[in-house]
């Protein structure tokens, strides 16, 4: 009998609601990496102006936390600054 | 020149080989030249798909590496004359392909083949990259999932940037395969409904494969499902679905299994 009993909402309208969220969270995400890279590029530019630096040397982490984020940068400076410098002998 | 498609998903499990299998041999079975390429090395599965394993010698990956030629590798199937299969690698680790050899690899394929169909591995790592970066179109594959369809909405992502078609200003053209559909279900609010998925994947229809029994039947067979079940419903799909690809214009509809009214009245068999 139970073929003839249907519950009046089925599950799918749950999943289309945790697919929602589920999306936005992947999309904050996504737009979180962005920021990052552009934080990275801006960074990079702004000291590469004063000194000479390697971009292999060159560390950009971030550590989220519930409501904010935590963004450590960590550049080698070389005492010789600018490779376009004169070297003294 | 042949077309390279990918067959993709994120998801493992959705499908991916099962309908590379059958686009290939639906599309093969039209008379035009198809190459069916397993890039899941170390879980190679389409040969047995295919019903090849026990033929596989060489592969996709000492091709790649140049220690055989590609005719050497290429498994003419047993039932259809112009498909053919390069299986991948059982023993060998993804990072034995490299890009370089891939392009080559495939560049062949695309000057022999009309069809060139790459079976992607399941994930977004290197070896799924790989399999969509010589592609001029993909297939993503999904279930009417929650799991399935976030999986497939972060590979549309990838396949906006990762393929060299989308690096070098081209845009690869992308189709959507929804499997595993229970229309029944979905008429009693307990499945995702197509434009359920479609509202969050919105890329065009490439078909509508209903769930069923005839896929693992064909699966045990060891043949395609558009070669082995060709009656059944789910075949008729992929049939739809590959002309589709080929540029046909057909209308999409749900395939409904032929059940007797007898069937109908005693209810749905179990899923």
């Amino acid at each position: 009998m139970n073929h003839f009993i249907q519950t009046p909402v089925g599950s799918a309208p749950v999943a289309r609601a945790r697919l929602q969220s589920l999306l936005e969270y992947d999309r904050s995400l996504i737009s979180h990496a962005d920021l990052l890279s552009v934080l990275r590029e801006e960074i990079f530019a702004l000291i590469g102006r004063h000194a000479g630096i390697d971009a292999n040397k060159v560390h950009f982490m971030v550590v989220r936390g519930s409501t904010t984020a935590t963004l450590t940068v960590d550049i080698e400076i070389p005492f010789r600054v600018r490779p376009t410098d004169p070297v003294c002998v | 020149m042949g077309k390279v498609i990918v067959v993709t998903s994120g998801k493992g499990g959705v499908g991916k080989t099962t309908s590379t299998a059958a686009l290939g041999a639906a599309l093969a079975r039209g008379g035009q030249n198809v190459v069916v390429v397993d890039f899941d090395v170390g879980l190679r599965n389409l040969d047995l798909v295919m019903g090849a394993e026990r033929r596989v010698v060489f592969d996709l990956t000492n091709v790649v590496q140049g220690t055989v030629k590609l005719s050497q590798a290429l498994l003419l199937d047993e039932r259809l004359d112009t498909l053919y299969l390069l299986p991948a690698s059982r023993t060998r680790g993804k990072e034995a392909l490299t890009e370089d050899g891939v392009a080559r690899v495939i560049s062949e394929l695309r000057d022999q083949f009309d069809w060139v169909i790459c079976d992607s591995p399941a994930g977004i790592e290197r070896g799924a990259i790989l399999a969509m970066r010589f592609a001029d179109e993909a297939v993503v594959v999904v279930n009417p999932e929650v799991s399935s369809v976030r999986d497939s909405s972060r590979i549309l992502g990838l396949l906006d940037f990762k393929p060299l078609k989308a690096e070098t200003g081209g845009r690869l053209e992308r189709h959507l395969l929804i499997t595993r559909f229970d229309p029944a279900r979905v008429a009693c609010g307990e499945m995702l409904s197509v434009d359920d998925i479609r509202e969050v994947l919105p890329v065009p229809l490439l078909g509508i494969i209903p769930e069923s029994e005839d896929v693992l039947r064909a699966s045990n067979l060891g043949a395609p499902i558009t070669v082995c079940g060709r009656e059944s419903a789910v075949s008729r799909a992929y049939v739809d679905a590959a002309r589709r690809i080929n540029g046909e214009w057909i209308e999409m509809t749900v395939p409904c299994e032929n059940k007797s009214l007898l069937t109908k009245l005693l209810g749905r068999r179990a899923a």
